[in-house]
C-alpha cells in the first residue's frame, strides 16, 4: 500500500449565490483593492490516505469528494494529490 | 397518534416539538435516539430543528448519514408521515427525501423572529386544517434558510404543486419584500411528490399555544392528527 495526501477543495458552483465570496468582494473592492474582480468563498480539506496505486487513491478520493464532502446540488469539488 | 421526535447530537427544539404535541396538541410524543434503528408503530416522525452534530460540513450533512435517517428512509417509503423543522428540513434535503438544497441567508444574517407563510395548498396531511390561502404567524430561527434548486427542479416542483408554504404578506402577497432570505420562489415549506413528507423552515412548534404569542403552529400539527385519526377510522 502507498500513502498518499490529497487535498479536496469545495465551493459553490456558478449559478449558486455566494453571499460570503460577494461580500468579500464588495470589502476587498471598498478598501482599495480595484484590482481583485471577484471573490467566490469555499472549504478546503486536507486528507491522508492509503491506496493501492494512485488510480485507486484518486477513485476514493471522487467518492468521498462526491458523496460526503460536497453536496453536488449547490458545489463541485477539485482535488490535488501526492504520494508520501 | 403516535409520534417520534428524532434526537440528533445537537438537536435544540426537541424538548419543544415533544411539549407541542404531548401537551398543546394532547397526544403521544416519544424521544428517538439517532441511534435507533426502528420507527415501527409510529404515525408521525418529526424531525426537530437544531445544530445536528454542530452543523459540520453542511447543515444536515451528518444526520443524513446517522442511522436513525435508514429508518425514516424506510418509513417514508412505506407511507409514514415525516415533518422536517428546520434543522429537520436541511437534514430531509440533505437526504434526498425533498429535491434542493439550503444556502446561507442572502443578506448573511442569522434570522430569528415571526414570519407570515402563505399556505399553499389545503388537500394535504400537513395542511388539511387551514383555510385555502391562510397565511400562518409562525417563528423562524436560521443562518441557512435560503432555499436553492436549479431550473429544472424548480419547475417540477412548481407543476407538481410541492409548494406547501410561501413566504408572504398579512394579506397572502408574495414578493421579494416578504422574501426574509432569499428562498427561491419565497419557498418557505415543501411536500413531497407522494404527500407523506413535508420540511419547513418556519418553527409551528414554537407557535403552538397563546402564551407564545401565536397559535397558528397547530394548524399543521391539528392536520397531522386529523388524518391520522380519519386514516384509523378509514382502516377499521
Amino acid at each position: 500500500m502507498k500513502y498518499y495526501r490529497a487535498k479536496v477543495t469545495v465551493r459553490k458552483t456558478e449559478t449558486v449565490a455566494d453571499p460570503e465570496g460577494k461580500t468579500i468582494s464588495e470589502a476587498l473592492s471598498r478598501l482599495g483593492y480595484q484590482n481583485i474582480k471577484s471573490v467566490r468563498s469555499g472549504k478546503v480539506f486536507f486528507l491522508e490516505l492509503e491506496a493501492e496505486d494512485k488510480a485507486a487513491a484518486e477513485t476514493l478520493l471522487e467518492t468521498v469528494s462526491r458523496d460526503i464532502l460536497s453536496n453536488p446540488i449547490i458545489e463541485k469539488f477539485a482535488f490535488e494529490i501526492e504520494e508520501i | 397518534m403516535r409520534a417520534a421526535v428524532i434526537v440528533f447530537p445537537g438537536s435544540n427544539c426537541d424538548r419543544d416539538t415533544y411539549w407541542a404535541v404531548e401537551h398543546a396538541l394532547g397526544e403521544s410524543a416519544e424521544f428517538v435516539w439517532h441511534r435507533d434503528t426502528s420507527l415501527s408503530g409510529f404515525d408521525l416522525v418529526i424531525l426537530p430543528g437544531g445544530f445536528s452534530y454542530g452543523d459540520y460540513l453542511r447543515t444536515g450533512a451528518f444526520a443524513s448519514f446517522s442511522p436513525v435517517t435508514k429508518a425514516i428512509k424506510s418509513f417514508a417509503e412505506n407511507g409514514g408521515l415525516v415533518l422536517g423543522i428546520c434543522n429537520g428540513f436541511q437534514v430531509l434535503l440533505e437526504c434526498g427525501l425533498l429535491p434542493g438544497a439550503m444556502i446561507p441567508n442572502d443578506h448573511l444574517r442569522f434570522i430569528c423572529s415571526d414570519v407570515l407563510i402563505r399556505t399553499e395548498r389545503t388537500d394535504t396531511p400537513f395542511s388539511n386544517e387551514a383555510e385555502t390561502g391562510q397565511v400562518l404567524r409562525i417563528p423562524v430561527a436560521h443562518f441557512e434558510g435560503n432555499y436553492f434548486a436549479d431550473k429544472t427542479v424548480l419547475d417540477r416542483i412548481e407543476a407538481n404543486n410541492q409548494v406547501l408554504f410561501r413566504y408572504s404578506d398579512s394579506n397572502g402577497n408574495v414578493s421579494a419584500e416578504t422574501n426574509p432570505n432569499g428562498s427561491a420562489n419565497n419557498i418557505a415549506g415543501l411536500i413531497n411528490e407522494r404527500g407523506n413528507v413535508v420540511g419547513m423552515m418556519p418553527h409551528p412548534e414554537r407557535a403552538s399555544e397563546e402564551v407564545l404569542g401565536s397559535t397558528d403552529g397547530m394548524v399543521i400539527f391539528k392536520s397531522i392528527l386529523r388524518y391520522v385519526e380519519e386514516k384509523a377510522v378509514s382502516n377499521v
